[in-house]
C-alpha cells in the first residue's frame, strides 16, 4: 500500500459518508416542503422508503428466489418436493432436526438468564465497565476465533500424556479418564452449544444491563420502603421494567442460533451427530453444489422461525393496546 | 456445567447502590443483605472467570512456540517456560507479493466498517421511528415482516444481490466516474450497501423497541406545537435515542469487522478492498499447517473492537432504554 | 450535549483510524519491484498489451501464492500485462456465487475438476483458445486434457500437479531392521505385520483430521486401492457413477483399506487407538515417524512441506517415500494425484495470451524452478524441481507408461466428493460396516 492508496481510501470513505448525509438531508429538506395535504404521507414514505427499498432488493427478493430454488435440482429443473423428501429421508435427518431444536431452546434461554444475572449482579458495582468488558469480549471475537479457542479447551491427549485441553486437564485432575469430547455424542452437541452461549451472553448482558439502568430509581426505592426483599424487587420491579428488552434479546438470539453454522463447521463439521440445519444448508449449497437442497433446508429454517414471529406479533399487539 | 452456578445465584439479586441509600433498614436486614450481596459478587466473579478463562488460555498460547502449544497445557507455562513473539511477528510483519503489509488490510477493514456502521444506523432509526410513531395501515404487519427477515441466511442473498449490482450499480458507477473524473469508482460501495441491507432487520427491530418506549407525551407535545415528523425525528428522537444508537453502532461495527464472506463476494475480486479477516484466514497457509499463527491473529484482530467498545461504553451504561427521562 | 456526544462518538472511530494509519505508516510503501533481466524473445509470441490487466483467483495462498506470482513476472514484464492474483481458501465456495452474479475474475484456478465441470456445464466459461489447446495436445497426456474437457468442448488447461499415494518412511529405520521397500500390496501387508511384531510400536500413523473436510485422507486410501486392485477402467466407471458406489469391487477396496485403518494392530502409532485418526490433523499424521513411534505414513507428495525444518528428505536421509505398490509386481505403474485446471470467464486478448502462457512449457519450468510443486507438463525439465522427491515425481508423471488418475473425490459430484464420501470415511472409522457406508454414499449420489 502506498500513501496514495491510503489517501484514496480515506477520500472514498469521506465521500461516501458525505454523499449519504447529503441524500438524507435532501430527503428531510424536501418532505418538510411537501404540499400540506399530502405531507403526512410523504413524510411516512421518506422515513420508510430507503430501508424498505434496500430490504426488498437485498432480502425479500432473495428469500422468494430461495423458496423457488428449493423445488429445483442442481440443473435448475423443477422437481417438486424431491428436495424435501431427500432432506427427511437422509439417515441423519432426525438427529439434525433434534439438534437444531436443542440449540434453539438452550442457547437463548441460558444466554439470557446468565446475561441477566450477571447484569443485575454487577449493576452499579465498582469496576462495572471492566466486568462487562470481560463477558463482552467473546462477542468481539469472530465465530472462527471462538471455535479455535474452544477447540483448545476440548483438546484430547491420551491418558498418561500431559493434557493440553483445559477440560480434560480438569477431568484428569479429579481422577477421570480423558475423553475425546467432540467425538462423543450426545455430549458434543452440548459442548458446541456452550460456545454459542459463551458468545451470546455478552449480547444479552449488554442490552439487558442498559435496560435495567432505564428503570426509574423511584420505583425501586418505593419497593424498598415497602420492605420487599431483593428477590421480590427483582420480580416485581426489574422484570416488568425490562420485559420489552427481554423479548428482543430472546428473539434475536433465537434467530441467530437458528442461523449459526460457523461453530459447528469449524469444530466438528457436523460429524459425530452434531449437525444442525444451518450447517447442512451451507454444506449443500456451497460445498456440494446442490443449491436446491440447500434452499430447501433454508425454507425449513424460515418455517422454524414462525413460532418466534407469532410470539412477537402477540407482544406487539399487547404493547399497542397498552398505549 | 458453567451455567448452574449463576442460575442458582440469580435468585438473590442485589442492588449495592440502593443499599447505601436506604438508611433506615433494620440492622439484621442489613447483615442479610450484605451476605446476599456477597453471594452475588462471588457469582459474578465466577461468571467473569469462566467467560475469560478460554480466551486467556489462547492469549498465553499466542506467546508460546508451536511445539510447546502441542506438548503441554498453557497453565504449565511456569513449569515449561517458553516465550516467543514469533507468532505476532509473522502476523504483523510478514508481507509478500501476494499479501501486502497488514496496514493495508487494517485500512481496508476500517474503510468498510465505518460507513457500514453509519448507514444502517441512520436508515434503521428512521424506519423504526416511522413504525413506532407514525400510525399507518399495515404498520404492524410490515414491521413483523421486516423483523422476520432476520432469518434469511446471508449466503442465500448473495447471488441475487450481486447480479443486481453488476447489472445496475456498476454501470452507473462507471458512468459517474466517466463524466466526473475526480470521483473515484469506489471498491467499497458494494460492500457498504450489502452490509447495510443485511443489518437493517435487526437494527430496525432493536431500535424500534427503544424508540417505541419514549414517552408519547414528549412527541405529542411537539406535534401539537406544529413540528413536522422530520423535526421530531432530529430534535427529539435522535437525542433521546443516542444511547441506543451508540450501542447498536458497537454491535454493527463488530459484525462488519469480523465479516469475511460479504467482503470477498462484493469486493470485485481486488486486493484493494480485502479486509483484515482475509489476511488472517490466509495466515494458516494453504493446507492449514501454520494454524498456531491464528492464536496471535485472533488478538491482533480483537484490538480495534475492544477500543471501540471501551470508548462507547458510557452509552451502554445509560443504555438502550435510559434516555427517555434524561434527554 | 449533542456536540459532546458527537465528539465522543467520533473519537473511538478516529482512534481506530489512527491506529490503522500508524500500522500502515510503519510498514511503509513497497519498494518499486526490481526489474530483473528477462530475455523477452521467448515471450514475443504472446504479443504486447501495455496497461492491460488480467484478474486471477484461486485457492493458493501464502508462500505458494508468492511463488505463483513470481512465475508470472517475466510474462508481465515482456507483454505489459498486469496480473492481479487474489487467493483465498474460500474460493471454491465463492466462485459459483461470483460467476452467477456476473462478477467472476478473468481466470479461475480450480483444484477440483468436478467443480470446473459444473461451472462449464452452467455456461460460465469461455472456450479455451486454439493456442491453449495446441499446447495441451503437445505437452499433456489425453487423461489430463480430458479433465478440462466437458461434453466434447475443451475449456481449460491443467496447471500444476501432485502425486498422491506416497508412503513415507524412515530409510535408516528400515536399514537397521533389515526391512525392504515392498513391491506388491501383499508385501506391504507383510511388512506392516512384520513391523507390528518386531518393532514394539504400531506400524502406521494416520491423521484424517482437516476441519470441515475431515476424512479426505481416507478417500485417498480408497482411491489408491480401487486403482490398484481393479485398474483404471473400473476406477473411471466408479467416479463417473457407471457402476454404483456400493459395487462389490468398491467394497473390496474399502476392506483392503480397512485392513490398515480399522486394524488396531496397525494404527495409530504415536497418536492412540483407531478412533484417534479422526482427531489428529492430517498435517501432524506422519510426524511420529521421526520419534520412532510409527514407521509408515500414507500421504501425497506435498507432505514433504510438513516435515519440520531440518529434516533431510532423501533416499538415504531421515525421511523418504515410496509409491503405494501395485497389486502384482509386474502391473503397470498407476498413481492417483491432484492438480489444478484453469478456467476462463473472459476472452479478451490479454486473457487468452496469459492463458496460453500458463499452458506452456515455459511457464511450467518457471514455476517449478520457484520450488515446492510439480507439473505434468511434458516440456518440464525434471532437474529444475526443488527437491529429489519432486524430480522423481515429475519423472513418474512424464513417463508415458504411467497410468495417471485424478483424485476420485475431486471428480465426483460435490454432494459425494466434498460431503458424503468424507463423512462416510468418518462413520466407517467410527465403527460402521463397509456395506453400511457405501450404501449411504450411493444413496447420496445426486440423481441428475
Amino acid at each position: 500500500m502506498t500513501t496514495a492508496d491510503l489517501i484514496d481510501k480515506i477520500v472514498q470513505v469521506v465521500l461516501g459518508i458525505a454523499v449519504f448525509i447529503a441524500v438524507i438531508g435532501l430527503i428531510m429538506f424536501l418532505v418538510d416542503r411537501a404540499p400540506k395535504k399530502a405531507r403526512d404521507f410523504v413524510q411516512l414514505i421518506a422515513f420508510l422508503a430507503p430501508a424498505l427499498i434496500l430490504l426488498a432488493i437485498g432480502l425479500i427478493y432473495p428469500a422468494a428466489r430461495t423458496t423457488l430454488l428449493a423445488f429445483t435440482n442442481n440443473a435448475g429443473q423443477w422437481i417438486g418436493l424431491d428436495n424435501f423428501v431427500w432432506m427427511f429421508t437422509q439417515p441423519d435427518a432426525l438427529i439434525t432436526l433434534r439438534n437444531t431444536l436443542i440449540w434453539v431452546v438452550l442457547v437463548p434461554v441460558l444466554s439470557t438468564v446468565i446475561g441477566l444475572a450477571y447484569a443485575v449482579f454487577i449493576d452499579k458495582s465498582r469496576g462495572e465497565k471492566y466486568f462487562k468488558a470481560l463477558v463482552f469480549m467473546p462477542m468481539a471475537i469472530s465465530f472462527v476465533g471462538a471455535s479455535i479457542i474452544w477447540r483448545f479447551v476440548y483438546e484430547f491427549r491420551q491418558a498418561g500424556d500431559p493434557q493440553i485441553g483445559l477440560l480434560n486437564q480438569v477431568v484428569t485432575l479429579f481422577g477421570g479418564e480423558p475423553q475425546r469430547w467432540l467425538q462423543e455424542p450426545p455430549i458434543n452437541t452440548f459442548l458446541l452449544i456452550i460456545v454459542m452461549i459463551w458468545i451470546q451472553t455478552g449480547f444479552a448482558m449488554v442490552v439487558l444491563s442498559a435496560s435495567i439502568k432505564g428503570i426509574p430509581t423511584e420505583q425501586i426505592e418505593a419497593a424498598q420502603l415497602d420492605g420487599t426483599n431483593a428477590w421480590q424487587r427483582f420480580r416485581n420491579v426489574t422484570l416488568p421494567g425490562i420485559r420489552g428488552s427481554l423479548v428482543v434479546v430472546i428473539t434475536t438470539i433465537s434467530i441467530a442460533t437458528l442461523k449459526v453454522f460457523d461453530i459447528v463447521r469449524t469444530m466438528t463439521a457436523g460429524n459425530f451427530e452434531t449437525s444442525v440445519i444451518a450447517n447442512e444448508m451451507y454444506t449443500q449449497a456451497f460445498r456440494a453444489g446442490e443449491p436446491g437442497r440447500g434452499s430447501a433446508l433454508a425454507v425449513v429454517l424460515f418455517l422454524m422461525v414462525l413460532p418466534i414471529v407469532i410470539y412477537n406479533v402477540r407482544i406487539l399487539r399487547q404493547q399497542k393496546e397498552i398505549r | 456445567m458453567t451455567s448452574t452456578t449463576p442460575n442458582a445465584a440469580m435468585l438473590r439479586p442485589q442492588d449495592a447502590g440502593a443499599d447505601a441509600r436506604v438508611e433506615d433498614t433494620a440492622k439484621a436486614k442489613r447483615v442479610k443483605r450484605r451476605l446476599t450481596s456477597r453471594t452475588a459478587t462471588i457469582a459474578s466473579l465466577i461468571i467473569a472467570v469462566l467467560w475469560t478463562l478460554p480466551t486467556f488460555g489462547l492469549f498465553v498460547s499466542s506467546f508460546r512456540p508451536r511445539d510447546q502449544i502441542l506438548e503441554n497445557g498453557w497453565w504449565t507455562i511456569f513449569a515449561n517456560p517458553g516465550f516467543t513473539l514469533a507468532n505476532y511477528q509473522e502476523v504483523l510483519l510478514s508481507a509478500s507479493a501476494s499479501s501486502p503489509q497488514l496496514g493495508a488490510y487494517f485500512a481496508n477493514s476500517l474503510s468498510i466498517a465505518i460507513p457500514a456502521t453509519v448507514f444502517p444506523l441512520v436508515l434503521a432509526a428512521m424506519a423504526a421511528y416511522a413504525f413506532a410513531w407514525v400510525p399507518f395501515k399495515g404498520s404492524s404487519t410490515l414491521f413483523i415482516v421486516i423483523f422476520a427477515l432476520q432469518i434469511v441466511p446471508l449466503q442465500m442473498a448473495l447471488i441475487p444481490l450481486l447480479q443486481m449490482f453488476t447489472q445496475f450499480l456498476q454501470p452507473a458507477q462507471e458512468a459517474v466516474s466517466d463524466t466526473l473524473p475526480f470521483i473515484p469508482t469506489s471498491n467499497f460501495l458494494q460492500i457498504w450497501i450489502a452490509h447495510t441491507i443485511f443489518a437493517l432487520p435487526l437494527a430496525i427491530f432493536l431500535l424500534h423497541n427503544f424508540i417505541a418506549e419514549i414517552p408519547g407525551e414528549v412527541i405529542e407535545a411537539a406535534r401539537v406545537d406544529g413540528a413536522s415528523h422530520s423535526q421530531v425525528f432530529w430534535r427529539i428522537i435522535i437525542p433521546l435515542a443516542l444511547p441506543a444508537l451508540a450501542s447498536f453502532a458497537i454491535f454493527q461495527f463488530l459484525w462488519v469487522w469480523n465479516d469475511l464472506l460479504v467482503a470477498l463476494i462484493f469486493s470485485g475480486g481486488t486486493e484493494e478492498a480485502a479486509p483484515l479477516t482475509q489476511r488472517l484466514a490466509e495466515l494458516t497457509g494453504s493446507r492449514g499447517q501454520e494454524w498456531q499463527r491464528l492464536t496471535a491473529a485472533a488478538f491482533v484482530s480483537l484490538a480495534i473492537p475492544l477500543i471501540v467498545f471501551f470508548s462507547l461504553q458510557r452509552y451502554f451504561v445509560r443504555g438502550l432504554l435510559a434516555g427517555s427521562t434524561k434527554g | 450535549m449533542k456536540t459532546r456526544f458527537r465528539r465522543r462518538l467520533v473519537a473511538p472511530f478516529a482512534a481506530a483510524g489512527v491506529i490503522g494509519l500508524a500500522l500502515a505508516g510503519c510498514t511503509g510503501d513497497i519498494a518499486a519491484e526490481q526489474a530483473e533481466d528477462v530475455d523477452c524473445s521467448d515471450y514475443e509470441q504472446y504479443g504486447s498489451f501495455d496497461g492491460a490487466e488480467v484478474s486471477v483467483q484461486g485457492t493458493i495462498v501464502e508462500v505458494e501464492a508468492d511463488r505463483l506470482i513470481a512465475s508470472f513476472a517475466p510474462f508481465e514484464q515482456c507483454t505489459g500485462v498486469t496480473v492481479d492474483y487474489q487467493g483465498t481458501q474460500e474460493f471454491e465456495a465463492n466462485i459459483e456465487v461470483l460467476a452467477q452474479g456476473g462478477n467472476a475474475p478473468d481466470l479461475g484456478i480450480f483444484p477440483q475438476p468436478g467443480l470446473f465441470q459444473r461451472l462449464a456445464r452452467g455456461g460460465f466459461f469461455v472456450e479455451a483458445p486454439a493456442d491453449v489447446e495446441s499446447n495441451v495436445d503437445e505437452f499433456w497426456s489425453e487423461d489430463w486434457k480430458a479433465y478440462g474437457t466437458v461434453d466434447g468442448t475443451f475449456y481449460g488447461a491443467p496447471l500444476m500437479a501432485s502425486i498422491k499415494g506416497y508412503v513415507w518412511y524412515s530409510p535408516s529405520e528400515f536399514e537397521e531392521n533389515g526391512w525392504e521397500v515392498p513391491t506388491t500390496l501383499e508385501e506391504l501387508d507383510a511388512l506392516s505385520a512384520q513391523i507390528a511384531e518386531e518393532s514394539g510400536h504400531l506400524p502406521w500413523c494416520v491423521g484424517l483430521g482437516s476441519d470441515a473436510a475431515t476424512g479426505w485422507p481416507g478417500t485417498d486410501w480408497v482411491e489408491d486401492m480401487v486403482l490398484r486392485l481393479h485398474g483404471p477402467d473400473v476406477y473411471d466407471q466408479w467416479v463417473n457413477h457407471e457402476i454404483p458406489f456400493n459395487d462389490p469391487r468398491i467394497v473390496e477396496a474399502f476392506d483392503a483399506v480397512g485392513n490398515y485403518l480399522k486394524n488396531d494392530e496397525y494404527v495409530n502409532g504415536g497418536h492412540g487407538d483407531v478412533q484417534s485418526q479422526l482427531s489428529v490433523p492430517f498435517g501432524e499424521g506422519g510426524l511420529p515417524i521421526l520419534d520412532g513411534e510409527c514407521s509408515l505414513h500414507h500421504q501425497a507428495s506435498f507432505y514433504e512441506g510438513f516435515w519440520p525444518e531440518g529434516t533431510e528428505i532423501a533416499e538415504d536421509g531421515d525421511i523418504w517415500a515410496f509409491i503405494t505398490p501395485p497389486a502384482a509386481a509386474d502391473d503397470p505403474l498407476a498413481v492417483t494425484g491432484g492438480g489444478e485446471i484453469v478456467g476462463a470467464f473472459a476472452d479478451r486478448e490479454e486473457v487468452q495470451a496469459f492463458q496460453t502462457y500458463l499452458s506452456s512449457d515455459l511457464w511450467a519450468n518457471n514455476r517449478v524452478a520457484e520450488g515446492g510443486v510439480i507439473s505434468a507438463n511434458s516440456g518440464l525439465d525434471p532437474s529444475v524441481a526443488s527437491s529429489e522427491l519432486l524430480s522423481q515425481s515429475i519423472e513418474i508423471l512424464q513417463n508415458p507408461e504411467t497410468t495417471f488418475r485424478f483424485d476420485g473425490s475431486d471428480l465426483m459430484p460435490g454432494a459425494v466428493g466434498a460431503d458424503s464420501f468424507w463423512t462416510g470415511i468418518i462413520d466407517w472409522i467410527s465403527g460402521d460396516s463397509t456395506q453400511e457406508v457405501v450404501d449411504a454414499i450411493e444413496a447420496s449420489w445426486p440423481a441428475s
